[in-house]
């Protein structure tokens, strides 16, 4: 049975413009998303930036659930972190979450060529999963708790 | 030959090393959990500290055996280290992340992961994965441990048991996948062939994904232990395409999982952090010993760790050894 191959590129190594740009970007994406994951966590353990938890009643801490940790720091839950960023713990969820949505910028590339190219199904894949992506981030479905 | 030998042995005992220095990276926390866990005597840092080399030592051995760190991390963290197993799933999800974004573009670009095959499955397994997070956390953490425990003996199974197929031959691809044109080709590094494949059993293959999703959610294990069989054995990926997808599926799976850890306040940036670096350098290291150690010994070596951890998760969880 014949098979559709996808585009053939650079040298004989196969890939399809659709998979290159979506490794460039995410490639892109999750180096950003690292870096600042690490200058981060380096502003905060050096003490370059208080944090919202001091550092030494963390061990007191970390052995409860999620849920006592938030009650007993007055940590808040959701988007909340981002309205204390200036505080050292809370600055890493920046990372945390640029490592997170790193994919969403590739899928909405991808969706957007696989529109031109009228390849429907494809193009309603990827944005479903953004959907799903963005609905999980949302917050909606944890809140409450 | 006897060159080839002396190659071998030197990996050998670095091997022994790496899993001695594992040992003694989870002896400490044990230790210390034994005087009295977070006690003031210990001071806070050292439990980082120990993180980080524990995670190093697990991203050695995680990229020769084949699995990926996230399956060896929250059993071990969490059966080994203070932190309660909200914290450790969070990181889990994000190691486990962590590591598949950094493969990803390179097998992309190679041809060894698929962009056409993930996409569909991931829609799935990324949608179920915000259940199991659910779940996860709703759940008593000693019933989440528990079923951790069961959950990994029954990977220790799988990887005992299992077999795999590096071409599998498929006379046609199914229905549904040939009108998403799930096929593709790449040229195979040891042979330097040119490989076609296509998939089959597709549908099955997305209620599998499904069901992986959620386990993958639930204990925050990533789920490459699980998609390689279903890709390879069920749907008939190559077992190189089936790894590489994998890696990509399991970027956006626990993308969506650890959103849910993150807005319940369980993901602890003392925890994830010295975790995630540590396991990437880790498994730099272990990409490069890839090519010298032996595969084999260090599978047998990471089924003996995973079975110690397995059994120490069922243990605490059912309060038998607390």
């Amino acid at each position: 049975m014949a098979v559709t191959r996808p585009p053939i590129f650079d040298a004989g190594v196969p890939q399809s413009r659709a998979q290159r740009l979506y490794a460039t970007w995410l490639d892109w994406g999750a180096r950003l998303g690292l870096l600042a994951l690490v200058l981060g966590f380096a502003l905060y353990v050096f003490g370059v930036l208080n944090p919202h938890v001091p550092m030494e009643q963390l061990p007191g801490l970390w052995s409860q659930p999620a849920a006592s940790y938030l009650k007993q720091t007055g940590t808040p839950t959701g988007w909340g972190w981002l309205a204390l960023v200036h505080e050292g713990d809370l600055l890493n969820l920046v990372g945390v979450a640029l490592l997170t949505g790193c994919s969403l910028p590739p899928l909405l590339g991808v969706a957007a060529l696989y529109l031109r190219q009228r390849d429907w199904p494809m193009a309603a894949i990827c944005t479903l999963i953004v959907a799903v992506i963005v609905l999980a981030a949302s917050g909606v479905l944890t809140a409450g708790h | 030959m006897a060159s080839a030998m002396q190659r071998s042995t030197k990996p050998a005992h670095r091997l022994r090393g790496n899993g001695l220095l594992l040992a003694l990276g989870l002896a400490l926390p044990a230790q210390a959990i034994a005087a009295g866990g977070a006690s003031p005597a210990v001071a806070w840092w050292l439990w980082p500290l120990a993180l980080f080399v524990a995670c190093f030592l697990i991203g050695i051995v995680a990229v020769p055996a084949g699995i990926g760190g996230g399956t060896l991390f929250v059993p071990l963290i969490g059966g080994f280290f203070p932190f309660h197993l909200d914290f450790v799933r969070g990181a889990g999800l994000l190691v486990a992340l962590a590591s598949a974004l950094a493969a990803a573009p390179v097998l992309l670009r190679s041809g060894l992961a698929s962009l056409r095959l993930a996409l569909p499955l991931a829609l799935l397994a990324s949608a179920s994965s915000i259940v199991g997070a659910l779940l996860g956390m709703a759940l008593p953490a000693a019933a989440v441990q528990t079923a951790l425990g069961l959950i990994v003996l029954g990977i220790v199974a799988l990887m005992l048991g299992s077999k795999t197929s590096e071409f599998p031959q498929l006379d046609r691809p199914d229905r549904l996948s040939a009108a998403l044109q799930m096929n593709g080709v790449f040229i195979d590094g040891a042979s330097g062939r040119q490989v076609d494949w296509q998939v089959q059993r597709t549908p099955l293959g997305l209620v599998l994904f499904l069901m992986i999703g959620v386990l993958a959610g639930m204990f925050g294990i990533g789920a490459g232990w699980a998609n390689v069989p279903a890709l390879n054995l069920l749907m008939g990926a190559p077992l190189k395409v089936s790894a590489g997808t994998s890696g990509l599926v399991l970027s956006l799976v626990d993308s969506s999982a650890a959103w849910v850890y993150i807005n319940r306040g369980a993901v602890l940036p003392m925890i994830a952090v010295p975790s995630i670096v540590g396991m990437m350098l880790g498994a730099r290291i272990g990409a490069r010993l890839l090519g010298v150690l032996k595969g084999s010994v260090i599978r047998k070596m990471v089924i003996a760790l995973l079975l110690f951890a397995g059994l120490r998760a069922l243990l605490k969880g059912t309060g038998l050894w607390p």
